[in-house]
């Protein structure tokens, strides 16, 4: 069975502790959200689990078969295009040109990118097309594992909610498991089995939250409702620190 | 070899785009005339003399050679900056000391005048082939040099993270994560490099050899023959035109389309 197993995870920047005995498990088919304040060391304990960063202290075991990244920003290469930067990561794994063209293609529509929008530089794309670039690069591969990093940050409602649903789709089929963090609590509950809450100086967590409704039928008055009962959740206001406002 | 083809496609419309150049030289050519007929023949040719002394000279199999062996050092020099410079850069670049170190050198290369190199080559080399070469490299490396350190220490970090979350191939993670980007800053600088290049060798033929256009120049000089000396500057300018706008520039732009 495909998990990723984090134990005992410890790190260190300099002389400043980031993160400080993180255990979690995350079993094939799951999606299993980290949310807490910025700069509290989400970023670096995604880094550290997709093998980004080299752990030093604790355990990060992750047998998924295979995992792909998908940033905040879309980063894509600027010397190339729409399809060759979908591309990339099927020519990575030594996919034959031809097929890997054909399969970004298929996946670019999907992702709500028009046929003359193939041939275009980065340059050429607003920020949401690139987003959904990004992201059709990351889901391209079919990966068993996805590493999402505040991806949708950045996105308008609408954007935000069709990649989403993309998103719940595949859930909703098993065919993914993502690991995700976000500082919106919002989008944690629409997507999460679990949430897990990350509290900062050193990072550490200090609450999880289960969520046993498939998220194919989590509508908006669910997510709205599970919003307000997270937050008078004591640990959540200690963490975001909403007592100060 | 698809990239040649577009290079190729391109070509016609671009140098359709060129009749604004040739205006403004025309317009050039005629100021030229302008003060031509205000100062008279001795002091400045008017350029139909000067375009039939250069058709003349076009002919002249001594001329020909002259203009081979400039070429020939222009280009070994050229060549040699070239290869020393980027692979130097490349290697400074990726290394934090070695690129702190390198740029108190590159700051003395560059602020030295070339005519100081030509003066120091003609005492260490005599006067000859390796005198000119050498300047053309001394004074062309450090634009190379500049440019592919500054392509290698400007990656883009995020992109490296991302080829790594891929799990791109060493040769993936080069030709498309790092080569494009050092190419952007090294091409240009090659550009600038072969420009210099050319204007050194002139300078250090005049100086310090018999042959080669700079010498004749020297010739053109000492027996106060302003248009034949007025036709090599022809010469010079109008190759250095051709190898810059007709090779160079419809290069970079296929090179550069992805720029904003």
């Amino acid at each position: 069975m495909e998990k990723l197993e984090v134990a005992g995870l410890t790190h260190h920047f300099g002389f400043t502790k980031i993160l400080e005995n993180i255990n979690f498990t995350l079993q094939k088919g799951e999606v299993l959200s980290i949310v807490g304040p910025s700069g509290g060391g989400k970023t670096t304990l995604l880094h550290l689990c997709a093998d980004l960063l080299d752990v030093t202290e604790g355990r990060v075991h992750n047998t998924f078969a295979s995992s792909s990244f998908a940033f905040q920003e879309a980063r894509l290469l600027p010397w190339k295009n729409v399809l060759d930067n979908i591309m990339l990561g099927l020519l990575a794994c030594g996919e034959k040109r031809a097929s890997a063209l054909e399969r970004a293609k298929k996946i670019a529509l999907r992702f709500g990118l028009e046929e003359s929008d193939f041939e275009k530089f980065p340059k050429d794309l607003s920020g949401g097309m690139r987003q959904r670039v990004s992201f059709a690069r990351a889901l391209v591969t079919k990966p068993s594992l996805l590493f999402l990093d505040e991806p949708f940050s950045a996105l308008d409602i609408g954007l935000k909610r069709e990649l989403q649903n993309i998103l719940i789709e595949m859930i909703d089929k098993k065919e993914i498991s993502i690991l995700f963090i976000t500082h919106d609590l919002m989008e944690a509950i629409r997507l999460s089995d679990t949430i897990l809450l990350l509290k900062a100086d050193p990072g550490h967590i200090v609450k999880a939250f289960t969520y046993k409704m498939p998220q194919k039928q989590r509508d908006d008055t669910f997510v709205y409702q599970e919003s307000a009962k997270i937050l008078q959740d004591s640990e959540i206001i200690a963490t975001f620190e909403l007592e100060l406002k | 070899m698809k990239f040649l083809f577009k290079i190729l496609k391109d070509f016609p419309l671009y140098l359709w785009s060129g009749w604004g150049a040739i205006g403004s030289i025309f317009l050039f050519i005629a100021l030229w005339d302008a003060g031509h007929q205000y100062y008279g023949s001795l002091v400045l040719p008017s350029p139909l003399e000067t375009f039939t002394t250069l058709l003349g000279m076009l002919q002249d199999k001594e001329m020909q050679e002259a203009i081979q062996t400039t070429l020939t050092r222009a280009g070994i020099g050229f060549g040699i900056a070239v290869i020393l410079g980027t692979s130097l850069g490349l290697l400074a670049g990726f290394f934090m000391t070695a690129s702190m170190m390198s740029r108190p050198i590159v700051t003395i290369l560059v602020g030295m005048p070339p005519i100081v190199w030509i003066v120091l080559a003609m005492i260490w080399f005599g006067m000859g082939d390796e005198t000119v070469v050498f300047t053309v490299v001394v004074a062309s490396f450090p634009i190379v040099f500049v440019g592919s350190l500054q392509g290698t220490r400007t990656l883009d970090g995020d992109l490296s993270e991302m080829a790594r979350s891929f799990a791109l191939p060493w040769h993936m993670k080069f030709f498309d994560v790092y080569f494009p980007h050092i190419f952007s800053y090294v091409f240009p600088a090659w550009v600038a490099a072969l420009g210099m290049a050319w204007k050194i060798v002139i300078m250090a033929e005049l100086l310090a050899t018999s042959d080669g256009l700079g010498a004749s120049l020297a010739v053109a000089r000492s027996q106060l023959d302003t248009a034949g000396a007025l036709a090599l500057v022809v010469i010079m300018i109008a190759s250095l035109l051709f190898i810059e706008y007709v090779i160079l520039e419809p290069i970079k732009r296929e090179v550069e389309l992805w720029r904003s």
